[in-house]
């Protein structure tokens, strides 16, 4: 306590707290604000990645809208919407009431948590290296599933499932199930353990069918965790990358291509920089609407 | 009580089949794969993709890693996502402590913008960070890579550790400062101390993620010598070069250092996810 005059006499002309902030507010600036915005100012012209930029004014935008290329691409985030989102949602809840009430309360917890890592180990592998793996047992020529459907007697269900424009984009999809599944289920797992175990019980007591009561008690318990996951994995939907490059490269035909990979495309490979940046800034645009009003939407969530 | 676990006992294990089976979908690829990864090409091409492997081949992985020289792709990659997870850390400690018990004016601004800088996407800035990092000659070196990626990291970082500290409490630190220490000194001797589990799960979710990222570290590392395993073994497959074998020694060892970090973190893993997702 001697130290006490001291330490106020210190602390009156003593750094502000902001100053904190400062290697995080340089830091950001440099890697996040001036990248993008220069990559908006980008967007308004026309540019090769060498010489001087050609102001365009909003030509690229307009542009963007009569590509039905760029429109088929935001379609297929749509089904990876579906795909890494919804469906992954959807299981997620029902595999986790699955594994907590039945599993951990009537066979045990070690073997719930063992189900749920087994569900979980997609979700720690890069997205490269699922693909490498996805591709060569999705492969028209002894590739595995192909195999194996021959050697059930279902030879006749065979196909190129990622060469094949019409199947091309379901099979992307099923890969982002089996990536995304784990993390809604943890989420969910860690919801239910947080929520009130008695108005479960008490349900139960009144003779509510297990359906009921995962409608009626369990739903609503965890409804902040359902928000927080839909949000992020559309998100994560919206940016999918690594997956299509590696198991289609949009192909065949642009029949898997998606807005990411478009942009992609357009700066590395065809060197339309502005057009490029202007569907990147597009798909910037969307998913801040969206998180902003999903953040909307939690908040008045609530607050109820 | 009995009487209700007896009526219900009948649907337990349909539960728990259904539940195996699906559990067992799940890892049969990994199965598949590390089965192929160790047959011989002969062995592949008489019996196919599902049989079990005649011998254990090890020939083929050691092909493999010797042609994509991948102990060095290893320490490419431990090298970028080390540096990522220890530095993100660092630089979110150092924001969520002027937001979360500094209270900086204008807090809930400071907090949306680090939001959505962690939702941009990474398309948004590509072109821009490849262009400059040209420019100032940062192109093709691992050191850009850790850069961006702790920048990146670090929006997350600081938008969870600001809500763990905004619930810090406030005693502890007023006592400190009256024994004289200064901002600096609670940050390192108190802050820091107290809220270790949640810098940890950090630490372990940085290292994950940047291990895992593709485009940016595709686009930044051109060279063989600085590729990290994600962008190898993602090159390789796009160019169609690799036979069945190979493609399966490539794929068993992407995935086993990320088996690896699945063990050794499954719990700081679900600590972790839980935390991010109630926050």
């Amino acid at each position: 306590m001697s130290s006490h005059s001291h330490g106020v006499r210190r602390g009156r002309r003593e750094y502000p707290y902001a100053l904190f902030l400062l290697p995080g507010a340089l830091a950001f600036l440099a890697v996040i604000v001036v990248p993008f915005l220069m990559n908006t100012g980008i967007s308004l012209t026309h540019w090769q990645g060498v010489g001087s930029p050609k102001w365009a004014g909003l030509a690229n935008y307009r542009d963007l809208l009569d590509d039905s290329a760029f429109w088929e691409s935001f379609r297929h985030s749509l089904a990876m919407v579906v795909a890494m989102a919804v469906l992954p949602t959807v299981l997620g809840l029902v595999l986790a009431a699955a594994l907590f009430d039945y599993i951990a309360k009537h066979v045990s917890t070690r073997t719930a948590s063992v189900l749920r890592a087994c569900f979980y180990l997609p979700q720690v592998l890069p997205i490269a290296v699922a693909g490498i793996v996805w591709s060569w047992i999705l492969a028209p020529e002894n590739g595995a599933l192909n195999e194996a459907l021959g050697a059930v007697g279902l030879g006749s269900l065979r196909h190129d499932w990622l060469g094949d424009p019409d199947f091309a984009l379901y099979s992307v999809m099923a890969v982002m199930v089996w990536v995304q599944l784990g993390f809604p289920l943890v989420v969910f797992m860690a919801g239910l353990q947080r929520a009130d175990p008695s108005l479960h019980e008490a349900a139960e007591l009144d003779g509510a069918s297990w359906w009921r009561r995962f409608w009626h008690v369990t739903l609503p318990q965890i409804r902040p965790e359902i928000y927080v996951v839909l949000l992020w994995c559309t998100i994560a939907a919206l940016k999918v990358f690594g997956a299509v490059y590696v198991l289609t490269k949009g192909g065949p035909g642009g029949a898997t291509n998606v807005p990411s990979y478009f942009s992609f495309q357009s700066f590395f490979e065809k060197t339309q920089v502005g057009y490029g940046s202007a569907v990147s800034t597009a798909l910037t645009v969307i998913i801040l609407a969206l998180a902003l009003v999903a953040l909307r939407l939690q908040t008045r969530a609530e607050d109820q | 009580m009995n009487a209700v676990k007896g009526q219900r006992a009948p649907a337990r294990f349909p539960v728990l089949a259904a539940l195996i089976v699906a559990a067992a979908l799940m890892v049969l690829p990994f199965l598949v794969v590390a089965l192929n990864a160790v047959k011989s090409p002969a062995d592949y091409s008489a019996n196919g993709p599902l049989s079990l492997p005649e011998g254990i081949h090890l020939d083929g992985l050691r092909d493999f890693w010797q042609r994509v020289d991948f102990g060095r792709k290893l320490f490419n990659s431990v090298l970028i996502s080390g540096s990522v997870a220890v530095l993100a850390a660092l630089l979110s400690v150092l924001n969520a402590y002027a937001i979360g018990i500094g209270r900086v004016r204008g807090r809930p601004w400071v907090l949306a913008f680090f939001v959505l800088a962690n939702m941009l996407p990474q398309e948004a800035l590509v072109y821009p960070v490849y262009y400059l990092s040209k420019q100032v000659g940062l192109y093709d070196t691992r050191l850009s890579v850790i850069i961006v990626f702790t920048v990146i990291q670090s929006a997350f970082g600081t938008y969870l550790l600001s809500s763990v500290l905004g619930a810090f409490p406030k005693e502890v630190i007023e006592a400190a400062r009256i024994d004289g220490a200064t901002k600096w000194q609670v940050l390192w001797r108190v802050v820091v101390p107290v809220s270790r589990p949640t810098i940890g799960v950090l630490l372990v979710f940085f290292f994950i993620w940047t291990w895992n990222e593709f485009l940016l570290p595709l686009v930044m590392l051109i060279s063989n010598d600085n590729q990290t395993v994600s962008v190898a073994l993602g090159v390789l497959q796009g160019q169609r070069l690799m036979d069945a074998t190979m493609t399966n020694a490539a794929a068993l060892l992407g995935v086993l250092p990320a088996f690896c970090f699945f063990l050794i973190f499954q719990r700081t893993l679900t600590r972790g996810i839980a935390m991010g997702a109630v926050k």
